[in-house]
């Protein structure tokens, strides 16, 4: 069983990886705007195209994210979401959605279902890996790589413009998936574009010649964004731009964001 | 040796460590690496010393306290941290912090406050090296302590409202996080409590470990022995406590009492006694002992006294705790009121609030009548004139 997921796991990533062209991926909040958006929200990014989703748990203190995705999560939260409700939205996902599907949220609340009992969870869902932000690499090393493994689940790992190069080498050999690149020093937030010393960075990781390949992550918001992040690594991801179109929007504008993204 | 100081991965037994974001890596680590070299230099003590003497007026007093002595039937001392410069404790942290900043070259300072005594002894001690100085305070804290806001103003501070969640003293800190997070070259965070990421719990636990100290010397003069036979000190995130408790962690004869607030009562929904309601959960970059709801979200806490209302508690105490090595104790509202009222009558002090509560153990647990008694009184209650007139309308 393990392992029938791990193979799995592995291929929806790799697959997506593997595809020519720029990767998008989007991150939404689950139970935003509504409790029971987290599935429509899924099927419309699938029927958009988008080469991969980052399901968010919403947590109450959000510290490396910026107002628009803090306040997504207190309304998820505000809506009545949880990780058991999320679990139980996602029942059977996979029998309609195909891309890889990955959560990221904060530490604690996986700490509280319990760290196994979360990464079995996921592996009987079709989650195929996890964004920790406050979980560091050497206590997930020491305490909990090997319950991620058995449950066949990928985690990412963050790079930011102030990480030594040493460093990156260690999350480099810690990593199988991809590595999120977080585009500048701050919390998460829309931006209106890169700057070159922005762009220097992208370029000084694409030299260092990683065995993982990278998806660019923080301040991604258009076209334009977009081209910039992915000219010197595999992705993007977009976030909090996602969110306030969600919010302004609503579900049914999905498509046409993405378009403009990705046309 | 059992030991409950710190060990060299960050953890208080299972308490503790750095559970941050990639981002704030740099920062931490750098910390990390310098903090114990920085603070052994014999140049930095001194200079550290030097200004705890002539700016802040230490050493505090350790005052035998006669009438509350006979009230109570045991021995019972003072240590006087509401006469250090600003009002409390809290500035004999900050000063460490602002010169340990100015080694590693760092040009702005940021801050979290609740009631605001934290943002003061930051703006106090920015002004005095003349560093630009943010102060992150919840929206709510700032309508409610509006004397301490126009203070770290005075004082040449930016007083930043934090509007996101419950907008109280967690929110602030969150914004200070996310400062620093947007300024990871130039700025210094200068956390007030003994919380937060490896190494904060144990760098604010060594800058107020000269509280201690002095209580060791100044025992040794006026009792014949350096050490009492009990320590009581009021916790919130735990500051005061760590520096009364520091040299006397491994002493194990000393008993270390920890005073947290009940609010209205710990089980009415309506407190901030940690150890009693918390779970082991992760806050601000610590794994401790965290009032949280079963999916693991953050609740507020409620305490009359806004010093004592953090969800959390510094990891030192949650193993102090958890080990069975500190003495607990959760004091309402109404006892904390009482308990400050009766030492202005008795001895002539307004306590802070947060203080009170430690002074109300008195009347909840007996000492013996040879029994050298501790009590850190860690703030005056200048600030708390206004709770104090509503509650007992004076």
């Amino acid at each position: 069983m393990a392992n029938q997921t791990t193979t799995r796991g592995t291929d929806r990533i790799k697959g997506a990886l593997g595809k020519e062209g720029p990767l998008l991926s989007i991150y939404f909040t689950a139970g935003y705007p509504a409790l029971e958006d987290t599935l429509p929200v899924l099927r419309r990014l699938q029927e958009s195209g988008v080469d991969m989703i980052e399901i968010g748990l919403p947590f109450s203190d959000p510290l490396a994210d910026g107002p628009t995705i803090q306040e997504s999560s207190t309304a998820a939260l505000k809506n009545g979401m949880t990780t058991a409700r999320l679990f139980e939205q996602l029942k059977g996902v996979r029998r309609e959605i195909h891309v890889p599907l990955i959560l990221m949220g904060y530490f604690n609340p996986v700490l509280q279902y319990g760290v196994e009992a979360f990464c079995k969870q996921c592996a009987e869902t079709g989650i195929d890996g996890l964004i920790l932000p406050d979980l560091p690499l050497e206590i997930y090393q020491r305490e909990y790589r090997e319950i991620l493994e058995r449950y066949g689940l990928k985690m990412i790992f963050l790079i930011t413009p102030q990480t030594s190069q040493a460093r990156i080498r260690q999350i480099d050999d810690a990593s199988d998936a991809f590595i999120y690149m977080v585009s500048s020093a701050s919390t998460t937030g829309a931006r209106e574009g890169f700057d070159p010393a922005q762009q220097e960075y992208f370029r000084r990781i694409a030299a260092m010649d990683l065995k993982n390949p990278r998806i660019v992550g923080f301040g991604i918001s258009n076209a334009h964004t977009f081209g910039q992040a992915t000219a010197h690594a595999k992705g993007a991801i977009i976030g909090s731009a996602f969110i306030r179109e969600l919010s302004a929007h609503g579900v049914a504008a999905i498509p046409s964001f993405i378009k403009k993204i990705r046309p | 040796m059992k030991t409950y100081q710190v060990d060299e991965n960050g953890f208080y037994g299972a308490f503790g460590g750095a559970f941050i974001p990639e981002m704030l890596y740099p920062n931490v680590e750098e910390l990390r690496n310098c903090y114990l070299e920085i603070m052994a230099d014999p140049g930095f003590s001194e200079e550290f010393h030097h200004l705890l003497r002539d700016y802040v007026g230490r050493p505090t007093p350790l005052y035998f306290a006669g009438r509350l002595s006979e009230r109570f039937g045991c021995r019972i001392y003072l240590k006087r941290e509401d006469l250090c410069h600003t009002g409390a404790h809290k500035v004999n942290n900050t000063i460490g912090q602002i010169l340990l900043a100015r080694r590693l070259g760092k040009k702005r300072i940021i801050a979290e406050t609740g009631a605001g005594q934290h943002g003061v002894a930051t703006a106090t001690v920015c002004a005095l090296m003349g560093l630009p100085c943010v102060v992150y305070m919840g929206e709510v804290d700032i309508a409610r302590q509006a004397p301490n806001v126009a203070r770290m103003k005075l004082l040449g501070a930016e007083v930043r409202p934090a509007r996101s969640g419950s907008r109280t003293l967690k929110d602030a800190t969150n914004e200070a996080i996310r400062d620093w997070i947007n300024n990871p070259e130039d700025t210094h965070y200068i956390i007030g409590s003994v919380v937060g990421p490896h190494p904060y719990p144990d760098m604010v636990a060594r800058f107020q470990a000269v509280i201690s100290e002095e209580i060791g010397a100044q025992l040794l003069e006026k009792e014949g022995r350096d050490a009492p036979d009990y320590l009581i000190a009021c916790v919130g995130g735990g500051s005061n406590a760590a520096g009364a408790y520091y040299h006397y962690l491994d002493r194990e004869e000393v008993g270390i009492i920890a005073v947290e607030a009940a609010g209205k009562g710990v089980h009415t929904g309506e407190s901030a006694a940690t150890s009693a309601l918390g779970r082991v959960g992760i806050i601000h970059g610590s794994k401790t002992l965290l009032m949280q709801t079963a999916d693991g979200q953050i609740t507020e806490p409620y305490s009359i006294s806004a010093g004592l209302d953090y969800p959390g508690i510094g990891p030192m105490h949650a193993h102090l705790y958890a080990s069975g090595r500190g003495e607990f104790h959760s004091i309402t509202d109404a006892e904390a009121m009482e308990a400050g009222r009766r030492l202005a009558a008795l001895e002539g002090i307004i306590p802070a609030i947060e203080t009170s509560h430690a002074f109300a153990v008195l009347e909840k647990r007996p000492f013996g009548p040879q029994d050298v008694v501790v009590i850190n009184l860690s703030g005056r209650g200048d600030k708390d004139l206004q709770t104090y007139i509503d509650y007992f309308n004076l």
